[in-house]
């Protein structure tokens, strides 16, 4: 009784475990625990271009490093016979191409893949506080007074931007406010007097550039937000409006106010940012996007690992969930198969065909394979170079097999590289082992069985909500692994078992 | 007759399910270490015969491929001869040789084979094709069991023989398999032979299963299968309780045969013994197992326990356990 115990406790505990961490991730770091089957995806291209002089040219273009509210799942340059350099500066990135000799259009471009994200991203500089600026009059008393008038109503930097970004922007401006706009003709000269302005309080603040991701674009703008630091962190503004946070839809592409891109040995630069908006599956996305998280967990987690690595363990862990079903199948149901795993081989290998050509494929090639193994049973051959000859007859009937669909244009078939062989000629052997010893029925049946416990296991195996809650949340395996340990201790009957025993019910109990 | 019964109605009659068997009794009370004795034929055979537990005799040991052509000699002794794998399972691998027709060989079902069958068959068994796990075994050549004449009605070819339930040295639960023609002459309940209840107290035959299928006779005899008073029925159960001495499994399958001149025989010995005994012999074995487990002081004399297994499947006394 004592195992039984511990035992239970185990799986609880495994459990609970999982179950808890998996609840930490989805309630807390924002993993979203179904995929959408699409999500939008963003690409945004910047052009670039410019008339070569016939000497060397050096082109820059900022690009975008820190992305909140979206994360960043791809970018390409495309720029030919250009060499690149990606600069990391304070806090931007800059691309830097240059050639040696550069003549006639020149045309390179940027390309970005971004999806919406709820993972908090921010930044991490910390400004220094500005002296304040010696300013001309009449600007020194106009701005000397707002400042004023401003501090009456607020208590902190917050407060403070708020209301003067209320006073800039009223309706019905004063004359000081009046005076300040006049010098401005453009949202980002107006953002740079409002910084002007802060400074005379000593608030760090800054223009940051991003654009409305709205609908697809052939032309979009680059437009300025108004930042300020309040010590801890950067708060953003919209400097017409007075509006706090970024807007949803608006992609941050560079930090201050120096020129998106610049050129030495050309003429005539041209950018241009177009949009466009694909759809991709969630788990592609989450998986792209992992590089911006910074968590434990996150940077723990599988969609940190190289891409092609990705697809191997998102194959390898659907494996245990394989496990559990069979555990299951063969505890509490009591279903019979060939071997304790060999349906779950078959069922990977049914992800490669698919459902109905991979049965068609295991039910012909073992149904052949028994006839010939029945033959082969009159030679009387020695039982490896007999199994050794079961395989290699199977890997000829899957190469005709190919060879016929190919001709008929199923291309299904063809991609059967993975079909386990090996475990196909084990089967044939051990079912005509069964066949001879048991009979055709029970053979049958085991074989029939085998099939099914396949088929739900590649049900179960390819379900996408599965495979991608288990790959984002691998912590679930822990709780695949309690489920073991308790089923482990089930002494109840199996579902079989009622049927088997039913001839019990014939005697009466007193 | 219904589709299934309710697991409520499986634990009134006390019907032992199968995980229930694997991790309360067999992982229980069978040590690991000890399954060699039992898995091994052969190891079997050599124990039993140190401790003087009557068996088939062996005539011969194929151990290396080499040696399968010298089976011809060891058939050219005997009229008949059993030739079976030392760690077969559930009867696979077992070719039972009845006589000779000219150059051939005749098997029990009547069917002829060359010796060059028979030398395949043995290769077969070499190269591990009915071991667990398919590692490469021995064939054993022995003594074909002259079934006692009162098994003829009630028998189709083949030799059915007795398994019993010893379950801590005390036998709780009996019954007997006997061949059909469904089943190819084997005493293997899933292929077609009826299991046949046997009555620990008394020794007599109670109800038959077919198929999962209550019968009265014997499908091919037809004849009546109940009511018959197996003959040397102490001493069966000694044999019996004498092995699980011997090798030390608490839980214990013991199959025995009964033959013409020389009386019960162990065939071979189960450490995982199946429970379609329980639906041959219309009882749950877990009653039994209860009783026996509640007990604090089992007795050790071997005659004593005989009476104390007697007692215990009483059926007036099945009665108050259950109630």
């Amino acid at each position: 009784m004592n195992t039984n115990v511990t035992a239970k406790g185990w799986a609880l505990a495994l459990i609970l475990l999982g179950l808890t961490v998996t609840a930490y991730k989805a309630y807390e770091l924002g993993l979203p625990l179904t995929p959408e089957q699409n999500a939008e995806v963003w690409t945004v291209q910047a052009q670039v271009s410019f008339e070569g002089a016939g000497k060397p040219a050096k082109l820059s273009l900022f690009i975008p490093e820190n992305t909140p509210g979206f994360m960043l799942l791809d970018e390409d340059f495309i720029s030919s016979r250009y060499g690149l350099t990606i600069a990391k500066t304070h806090e931007n990135r800059r691309a830097d191409w240059a050639i040696r000799r550069a003549k006639g259009d020149q045309t390179l471009y940027y390309r970005i893949s971004v999806a919406r994200s709820n993972l908090k991203i921010d930044w991490e500089t910390k400004p220094d506080f500005p002296e304040p600026p010696d300013y001309p009059e009449p600007y020194a008393s106009a701005i000397k007074a707002i400042i004023d008038d401003v501090r009456e109503e607020s208590a902190d930097v917050e407060s403070y931007t708020l209301e003067l970004l209320k006073q800039l922007n009223s309706s019905a401006p004063n004359e000081n406010v009046e005076l300040i706009r006049d010098k401005a003709t453009s949202v980002g000269q107006w953002t740079d007097e409002i910084i002007n302005v802060l400074k005379g309080v000593r608030i760090p603040a800054r223009t940051i550039w991003g654009i409305d991701i709205i609908d697809s674009a052939n032309n979009a703008i680059l437009r300025p937000l108004l930042q300020v630091h309040n010590g801890d962190k950067w708060l953003t503004f919209n400097p017409e409006t007075g509006n706090e946070g970024i807007p949803n839809n608006y992609l941050v592409w560079k930090v201050g106010n120096r020129d998106i891109s610049s050129l030495e040995g050309g003429n005539d630069l041209g950018i241009n940012f177009s949009l466009t908006r694909t759809y991709t599956e969630l788990i592609d996305v989450a998986r792209q996007g992992a590089a911006n998280r910074d968590s434990f967990f996150s940077e723990f987690s599988l969609l940190s690992l190289p891409v092609q690595n990705q697809n191997v363990y998102q194959l390898l862990l659907m494996l245990p969930l394989g496990a559990l079903l069979v555990v299951f199948l063969r505890t509490m149901i009591g279903l019979k198969t060939f071997g304790t795993f060999m349906p779950i081989l078959i069922a990977m290998a049914f992800r490669e065909t698919q459902l109905f050509w991979g049965v068609i494929m295991f039910s012909l090639i073992v149904s052949i394979g028994l006839m010939i193994r029945f033959y082969l049973e009159k030679l009387f051959l020695l039982l490896i170079p007999r199994l050794a000859a079961v395989l290699v007859i199977v890997v000829i009937l899957m190469l005709l097999i190919s060879l016929i669909t190919n001709q008929l244009g199923i291309e299904r078939l063809l991609s059967i590289s993975l079909f386990p062989m090996v475990i196909l000629a084990m089967t044939i052997e051990r079912m005509s082992i069964i066949w001879e010893e048991n009979g055709a029925r029970e053979a049958m049946l085991q074989g029939l069985g085998s099939l099914f416990v396949a088929c739900l296991g590649y049900v179960v195996m390819t379900n996408e909500n599965l495979m991608y809650l288990i790959f984002v949340f691998p912590e679930l395996l822990l709780v695949i692994l309690g489920l073991c340990l308790w089923m482990g201790n089930y002494t109840g009957y199996r579902l079989t078992e009622l049927v088997r025993f039913k001839g019990m019910l014939g005697k009466e109990v007193p | 007759m219904r589709l299934f019964a309710t697991p409520r109605e499986l634990r009134q009659r006390g019907v032992l399910g199968m995980n229930q068997r694997n991790s309360d009794f067999i992982m229980r009370y069978n040590p690991r270490r000890l399954y060699p004795l039992v898995d091994n034929k052969l190891e079997t055979k050599k124990l039993a015969l140190e401790d003087g537990i009557a068996v088939p005799e062996l005539y011969g040991v194929v151990a290396i491929e080499h040696q399968v052509q010298d089976i011809a000699s060891t058939l050219a002794d005997h009229q008949a001869l059993v030739i079976k794998p030392a760690h077969g399972s559930g009867g696979s691998g077992i070719l039972v040789l009845d006589g000779r027709m000219g150059k051939f060989f005749r098997k029990a079902n009547g069917s002829l084979l060359t010796i060059e069958a028979i030398q395949h068959h043995t290769s077969n068994i070499l190269s591990g094709m009915y071991s667990l796990g398919g590692i490469p075994d021995k064939a054993i050549l022995e003594y074909r069991v002259d079934f006692d004449p009162m098994f003829e009605h009630i028998s189709y070819q083949g030799v059915p023989d007795i398994r019993i339930i010893v379950f801590k040295g005390i036998p709780i639960a009996a019954m007997i398999r006997l061949p059909t023609r469904d089943s190819d002459g084997k005493a293997n309940l899933h292929q077609g032979a009826v299991g046949l209840g046997v009555n620990i107290a008394s020794g007599e035959t109670t109800n038959a299963i077919h198929h999962n299928h209550h019968v009265n006779q014997h499908p091919d005899t037809g004849h009546e299968t109940s009511g018959i008073i197996l003959p040397h029925w102490d001493n069966i159960l000694r044999l019996a309780m004498q092995c699980a001495d011997t090798v030390g499994l608490g839980y214990l399958g013991v199959d025995i045969v009964i033959d013409r001149n020389l009386g019960p025989l162990m065939l071979e010995l189960n450490a995982r013994p199946g429970l379609s005994i329980q639906i041959a012999s219309g009882q749950g074995l877990l009653t039994n197992l209860h009783k026996v487990e509640s007990h604090k002081q089992l007795p050790t004399d071997i005659n004593a326990r005989l009476q104390f297994a007697k007692d215990l499947s009483q059926p007036e006394d099945i009665m108050k356990v259950i109630n």
